[in-house]
C-alpha cells in the first residue's frame, strides 16, 4: 500500500491497515540491526533533526541509532541548549530548524499538541516523540511489535495497561493501537490517575488483581514521583503496596502472559524487580523494537514526504483532523 | 440632524413592542414612534430604510475588555469602539483588568476621556473590586463611582477570599453598584487548560472541573444571602451554576446572570486539533451545558448576552495550546450568534432584545435599553437574515483571535446610532 501520511502524531485515528504497515516495515528492518554491518543506505542524503524539550535518553538515542542505520544524517538539540532557553518560540525555534531544510523533525515537547502545531507549520515532516500527557506514538508502536513478535497476533488478546493512566502519553497511544488492531483493553491504577471517563475507551478497575485475571499482557507504567506532591497518592509505599506488578499477580493472568515496561523503571514502586527481571519480561525486547520502528517510521515518512511534493500534497493536519472525526 | 428610520420592524421589550414603526430622532432624542406611513421626513432630514429589517434599542455589551490602558498591542478604546459599533452594540461596559488596572478615579477617568474622544459606542468603565486586582484589599469603590464606573469586577481573577466578597457586596451596595463575579476556584481549576471531560483526556490536556465554578457560585450565593448586595454572575458557563442561579432567583435574591455566546454556540469538542481560538476561561463545555445555558436563557435565569470581548495578539494564540492567552473576541459576532439562537430555540425577538440591551440596561442603571419617546437616541438597525462571511478584513477589532474566520453568519447591524448620530453604517466603514 501506498503511505499517505506525512506526519507521525499519534495513533489516535490511525487505520489498521496504516499500524500494520508500520509493524511489517519495522519487522522487516529488524534484521539490519542483528547483521554484522549495521548501515543500509535506504535514508542516505535524508536529514533528521531531533527537537527533545524534555529529558531523554532513551527515545533519543533510538531514533538516532535508527536514523543512522538508515544512512540518514541525524542532529539533535535539547531544550536546555536550545535557543528556547533564550526565550526563542517553539514556533520559531522550529521554523529555523526546518529552513535548514530537514525532511523529518522529531519532537519531544511537554505541551500536548506541540507535535501537531509545528506539524501544520513546517514545511517537513514531523515525528510526535511524546508531546505532553498525550501521545506517544513510536512507544506504542514498538510495543506493539514486541507484542506480535511474542503472540504473533494482537487480535483478541486482552492487555491491561496499569498506573498513571491520566497523565501517560505511553497509555494513550498504546489505547488507540490496540482497540484499532482488535485487542481487549483493561485499564487499572488509583481512581485519582484513572479518571471514570477513561471507561469510554476501555474496561476500568482500581483493583490489580482483577484487571491481570487471565491477562495475555500486562503494560506496566512508569510512575512519576513528583505526583505524590500533588494528593494523586499518598506515599509511594502505599501505591506500590496496591499497584506493584508482583508474582502473586502474574499467577492470575495466563501462563505465558507478557509484562512490558516503557522504562525508565521504579523497582519496587510500579514492577517488582522478580517481575522485571523474570520470564515473562520483554522490556529489552521492547528497546531493541525501538529501534526498528523508528527505522520504519523514518523511511515511512522521508518517503511518504518524496511522493507528497511529486504527487499530491494533501494538507497534513486536514487528514489528521479528518481521521480523529471519524473514530469518534 | 434630524433622523428618520423608515418601514422597520420596531423591536422593544421595554414598552414592550413589536410591530411596524417609523421612528423619529430629533436632537439625539427619540422624538416619536410612527404608525407605517405615517413618518413625513421634511427636506434636509435623513432618512434610512429599514424595510424587512429590525429597529431595536441599541445593543449593550455589559462585559468587554477594551485593553487601554496598558495593552494597546491587542485592542484601544478606538479600536474596540469601532468593533462595538460595527457588531451593532451602541454602549460597552469595559473590564478593570487594564494596566495599570482601573482600580482608581484617574484611571477611570483616563477611560472616559478617550471613550469622549473616540466618540463612537458609550463606554461604562467597571472599576476594581480589588486594588491591583490582587484580591487581598477594597479598592476606592466609591472615589470610582464619582468617576464614573457602573459596577465592580476582578474579572479575570476569581475572588478567592470569601471574606472580600462580603464586604465588596456591602460596600458597592452603598453606591447601587452591582458586583460581577468570575465565578472560579482555582484550588479546583488548578493549572486547567480546557474543560475536564472525555476530550481533556483524549487531547492529554489538563482539566478545569465543572465543580470549580459551580462551587464559587454557591458559595458567592450563600454570602448574598446573608449580607445583600446585588451579585452578577460574568459568562456563566456550566449546567450546574444555572441551577443554582435559578433557585436563588426563585428565593427572590437580587442576583443577575450573563452568559458569553461561545458558551452557548460551542462545545469543549472545538478545542479538538489544539485549536487555541476555542480557549477561554471560564472554558467551553460540554453538550449539556450548552443546552443548560440555552434554556437558562429562555427562561429567563440568564439575564443577557455578554461577550467578554477577550482581544488577543497573534502571536499570543499562536503556540502551544497550554500557553495560549485565553479568550476571543466577540463584538462583531454576538448578533448573528445570539440571532442564529433565536432559530434553534422558541426564543422571541423581543426576549432577545431584552437580553441584548434593555436587560444589561437595567442591571447597570444604564440609560438606553428602550426607544420610549425622549429617551436617547440608541438604536440598532439588524438585517436578521443578512448571509455574511466572517473575513479578518470585515474585523474592526485590533485583534483577529475568533474560532469564526472564514464562517459563513446570518444577521449584521447595518446601522448603528449613538445619541441619534450615525456611527456605523454597513458599507461605509466606522466613519460615516
Amino acid at each position: 500500500m501506498a503511505f499517505a501520511q506525512r506526519h507521525l502524531l499519534g495513533l489516535e485515528g490511525m487505520s489498521r491497515e496504516e499500524l500494520l504497515y508500520f509493524l511489517d516495515t519495522a519487522t522487516s528492518f529488524q534484521e539490519i540491526s542483528s547483521r554484522d554491518i549495521k548501515k543500509v543506505p535506504a535514508l542516505r542524503g535524508k536529514t533528521v533533526v531531533g527537537m527533545f524539550f524534555e529529558p531523554s535518553t532513551r527515545t533519543r538515542v533510538s531514533f538516532e541509532i535508527a536514523a543512522k542505520r538508515m544512512s540518514a544524517d541525524f542532529v539533535s538539540l535539547s531544550g536546555a541548549s536550545s535557543s528556547t532557553a533564550k526565550g526563542e518560540t517553539l514556533l520559531d525555534t522550529a521554523r529555523n530548524l526546518a529552513a535548514m531544510q530537514p525532511d523529518v523533525l522529531v519532537v519531544r515537547h511537554p505541551a500536548a499538541g506541540a507535535a501537531h502545531f509545528l506539524a501544520q507549520r513546517v514545511g517537513c515532516s514531523v515525528v510526535n516523540a511524546g508531546d505532553g500527557c498525550h501521545e506517544h506514538p513510536t512507544q506504542a508502536l514498538l510495543d506493539l511489535l514486541t507484542i506480535r513478535e511474542h503472540k504473533q497476533r494482537i487480535e483478541g488478546l486482552t492487555v491491561v495497561i496499569v498506573g498513571d493512566i491520566l497523565h501517560s502519553r505511553v497509555a494513550r497511544s498504546n489505547l488507540h493501537g490496540l482497540r484499532t488492531l482488535g485487542a481487549r483493553v483493561r485499564l487499572a491504577g488509583p481512581r485519582t490517575l484513572l479518571p471514570r471517563e477513561f471507561a469510554l475507551w476501555a474496561d476500568t478497575t482500581t483493583d490489580l488483581f482483577e484487571a491481570v485475571s487471565d491477562a495475555d499482557v500486562v503494560l506496566v507504567l512508569r510512575l512519576q514521583r513528583e505526583r505524590q506532591a500533588r494528593n494523586y497518592l499518598p506515599s509511594l509505599d502505599e501505591y506500590a503496596r496496591h499497584f506493584c506488578l508482583t508474582e502473586a499477580h502474574l499467577e492470575r493472568a495466563k501462563a505465558d502472559v507478557l509484562v512490558l515496561h516503557p522504562g525508565p523503571l521504579n523497582r519496587g514502586v510500579e514492577i517488582s524487580s522478580s517481575v522485571a527481571d523474570g520470564p515473562h519480561s520483554v522490556i529489552l525486547d521492547q528497546v531493541r523494537n525501538g529501534v526498528a520502528v523508528r527505522m520504519a517510521v523514518l523511511y515511512l515518512l522521508a518517503g511518504a514526504a518524496q511522493r507528497d511534493t511529486a504527487e499530491n500534497t494533501r494538507p497534513a493536519a486536514a487528514l489528521h483532523v479528518a481521521q480523529r472525526r471519524s473514530v469518534l | 440632524m434630524n433622523l428618520w428610520i423608515l418601514h422597520g420592524r420596531v423591536i422593544d421589550p421595554s414598552l414592550p413592542l413589536d410591530d411596524q414603526r417609523d421612528v423619529y430622532i430629533h436632537e439625539g432624542r427619540v422624538a416619536g414612534l410612527y404608525p407605517p406611513g405615517k413618518g413625513r421626513p421634511r427636506k434636509g432630514e435623513r432618512v434610512i430604510e429599514a424595510r424587512g429589517q429590525w429597529v431595536v434599542p441599541g445593543l449593550i455589551d455589559m462585559h468587554v475588555h477594551l485593553r487601554e490602558p496598558g495593552y494597546e498591542y491587542k485592542e484601544t478604546i478606538e479600536t474596540g469602539c469601532r468593533a462595538a459599533v460595527a457588531g451593532g452594540f451602541t454602549a460597552v461596559a469595559c473590564m478593570a483588568n487594564t494596566n495599570p488596572p482601573n482600580d482608581s478615579a484617574a484611571v477611570t477617568e483616563f477611560i472616559l476621556e478617550r471613550a469622549r474622544a473616540v466618540a463612537l459606542a458609550r463606554v461604562y468603565p467597571i472599576g476594581a473590586v480589588s486594588k491591583g486586582l490582587a484580591g487581598q484589599e477594597l479598592a476606592e469603590i466609591g472615589e470610582m463611582h464619582r468617576a464614573g464606573i457602573v459596577a465592580v469586577s476582578d474579572d479575570g481573577m476569581p475572588i478567592v477570599d470569601g471574606a472580600l466578597m462580603r464586604r465588596a457586596l456591602e460596600y458597592a451596595s452603598m453606591f447601587g453598584l452591582p458586583v460581577i463575579a468570575h465565578e472560579e476556584d482555582p484550588s479546583l481549576a488548578q493549572d486547567g487548560v480546557m474543560n475536564e471531560g472525555a476530550w481533556s483526556l483524549r487531547l492529554g490536556l489538563r482539566g478545569m472541573p465543572r465543580a470549580a465554578e459551580e462551587a464559587m457560585v454557591a458559595r458567592d450565593l450563600a454570602i448574598l444571602e446573608q449580607t445583600g448586595g446585588h451579585l452578577h454572575i460574568a459568562h456563566i458557563s456550566t449546567a450546574g451554576s444555572v441551577e443554582l442561579v435559578r433557585r436563588a432567583k426563585a428565593r427572590g435574591l437580587a442576583i443577575t446572570a450573563e452568559a458569553a455566546p461561545h458558551h452557548f454556540t460551542f462545545t469543549e469538542e472545538l478545542v479538538d486539533g489544539y485549536n487555541t481560538n476555542a480557549k477561554m476561561k471560564p472554558p467551553l463545555r460540554t453538550a449539556e451545558d450548552v443546552r443548560a445555558v440555552r434554556e437558562g436563557l429562555l427562561d429567563g435565569t440568564i439575564d443577557c448576552i455578554a461577550t467578554d470581548h477577550a482581544p488577543h495578539h497573534r502571536d499570543e494564540k499562536e503556540c502551544e495550546f497550554e500557553r495560549a492567552a485565553n479568550g476571543i473576541i466577540g463584538l462583531e459576532t454576538a448578533l448573528p450568534l445570539a440571532l442564529d439562537l433565536l432559530r434553534t430555540a422558541a426564543w422571541s425577538p423581543l426576549k432577545l432584545i431584552a437580553a441584548m440591551s434593555t436587560n444589561p440596561a437595567h442591571i447597570l442603571r444604564l440609560p438606553g435599553g428602550t426607544l420610549a419617546p425622549g429617551s436617547l437616541a440608541d438604536v440598532t438597525v439588524i438585517d436578521p437574515e443578512r448571509p455574511w462571511k466572517l473575513e479578518v478584513s470585515e474585523l474592526r477589532s485590533k485583534s483577529h483571535n475568533t474560532p469564526l474566520l472564514g464562517a459563513t453568519l446570518r444577521g449584521r447591524a447595518t446601522a448603528t446610532i449613538v445619541a441619534g448620530k450615525v456611527v456605523w453604517e454597513l458599507g461605509t466603514g466606522g466613519n460615516p
